[in-house]
């Protein structure tokens, strides 16, 4: 075999111009985007033409399941944790600052007001799981969507409502909400769609 | 690997160097690092913001008979919403001298023969002005603001359709936005939600099966 010897190039890549580019979008994605909050259901919203984007501060959430389920959020902590205890004082029960905490970690929540106590006792992994939370009633005789609503006014009086309500719901529970809002006077919300084209006519 | 330099090099005058250890430095963990953080960042956030439709409720507040508006009967559009997607319409209402129904037609929100084309047609008018006006727009290259604010006259003009919406329990969520969107694009600024009424019902059980 003819001595031929193979000249051995370097097999090691310069890998600084590699973490330049990771790390111009990095930073590009931390800029430019939002953390999207854990919500209880999966929700599928009808789609509109409307372009008005949601306001980013002062929303109270009302998330309304395929089921019927009426979850209610709003977006400040310290609201939240206000919001409860206005809630416990109307309903003459006592929350401790611990499940004061830990409800105000949660960004929407859906649980008639009886068994609050029992499912802030959850843990963490029982918390999440989206059959823990039965929905806030909304019935005409036990109306404790309408405390909220109105505890929530109460707590901030900008907030702005906006219903997030999946293709499926039936419209007996639609009916119900609006009712109750049009009770308390709240009588301009938004409805959160996805976005569809302008047909063309 | 990324050359780093350090001050190795500078010579303490005498001393016994040892063996200079190579200066290079590994950079792939550290990208390793970047691209776990992106698709960190990827997968926990959203570029899109969701879009909403506002909505305005009349009050519950009591209204004084004298102040209700009357509608003209040949103006008032009746919708309502029933199950399985299905859409039925009225023109006008019951009339008080001779109890005749109005007829009530079935539809859908299909996008050629569906509820679009008879809203279409009912409103051609303000539907040909706001055309016109849009292609103003893009000619002057108005503002938003501007246009809203040239388009909203013509919309609330007094001979411009006046729609009921209502539904029955077995309607869904999405039909209540399909409509409220059909609204938005048939240039329909007047229109209201309200209750279905035993009369609705009536109308519409030979119909929907």
């Amino acid at each position: 075999m003819p001595k031929v010897k193979i000249p051995r190039k370097s097999t090691l890549v310069d890998m600084t111009a590699m973490c330049d580019v990771a790390f111009l979008l990095l930073t590009f994605f931390m800029l430019t985007s939002n953390f999207t909050a854990k919500e209880p259901v999966k929700v599928e919203t009808p789609t509109s033409i409307s372009e008005i984007k949601i306001p980013e501060t002062n929303i109270e959430l009302i998330l309304i399941d395929k089921t019927g389920k009426v979850f209610l959020g709003i977006d400040n902590q310290t609201h939240r944790l206000n919001l409860l205890k206005a809630m416990g004082e109307a309903y003459k029960i006592n929350f401790t600052p611990v499940e004061l905490k830990k409800y105000s970690l949660r960004a929407t929540t859906g649980v008639p007001i009886s068994q609050m106590k029992a499912f802030l006792a959850l843990k963490d992994e029982d918390i999440d799981n989206p059959l823990a939370q039965k929905g806030i009633p909304c019935d005409s005789l036990d109306n404790q969507f309408k405390q909220w609503v109105y505890y929530a006014r109460k707590e901030n009086p900008l907030i702005r409502i906006a219903i997030k309500g999946d293709k499926e719901t039936p419209f007996v529970v639609i009916k119900k909400v609006m009712k109750t809002l049009q009770d308390l006077r709240e009588n301009r919300y938004n409805l959160i769609t996805g976005l569809e084209e302008i047909p063309k006519d | 690997m990324a050359e780093i330099n350090t001050g190795g090099g500078d010579h303490k005058g005498g001393k016994k160097r040892s063996k200079k250890a190579s200066t290079r430095v590994d950079l792939t963990p550290m990208v390793d690092l970047g691209f776990l953080l992106i698709t960190f960042f990827m997968l926990a956030t959203t570029l899109i913001k969701p879009q909403t439709m506002e909505i305005n409720m009349p009050s519950n507040d009591k209204v004084d008979k004298k102040d209700e508006t009357k509608v003209k009967a040949s103006k008032a559009i009746t919708i309502i919403l029933a199950k399985n997607n299905k859409v039925f319409y009225y023109f006008g209402d019951t009339d008080p001298k001779t109890k005749v129904e109005p007829t009530v037609i079935a539809s859908d929100f299909s996008p050629k023969t569906g509820i679009r084309t008879m809203l279409l047609d009912r409103n051609k008018d303000i539907v040909a002005k706001i055309k016109a006006l849009k292609k103003q727009k893009l000619l002057k290259r108005w503002s938003d603001e501007d246009f809203k604010k040239l388009a909203t006259p013509i919309k609330s003009d007094k001979d411009a359709p006046v729609i009921m919406i209502t539904a029955t329990d077995e309607a869904n969520y999405n039909n209540l936005v399909n409509i409220l969107d059909e609204m938005q694009i048939c240039n329909v600024s007047k229109y209201a939600i309200i209750d279905l009424t035993p009369h609705h019902k009536d109308l519409i059980k030979p119909l929907d099966k």
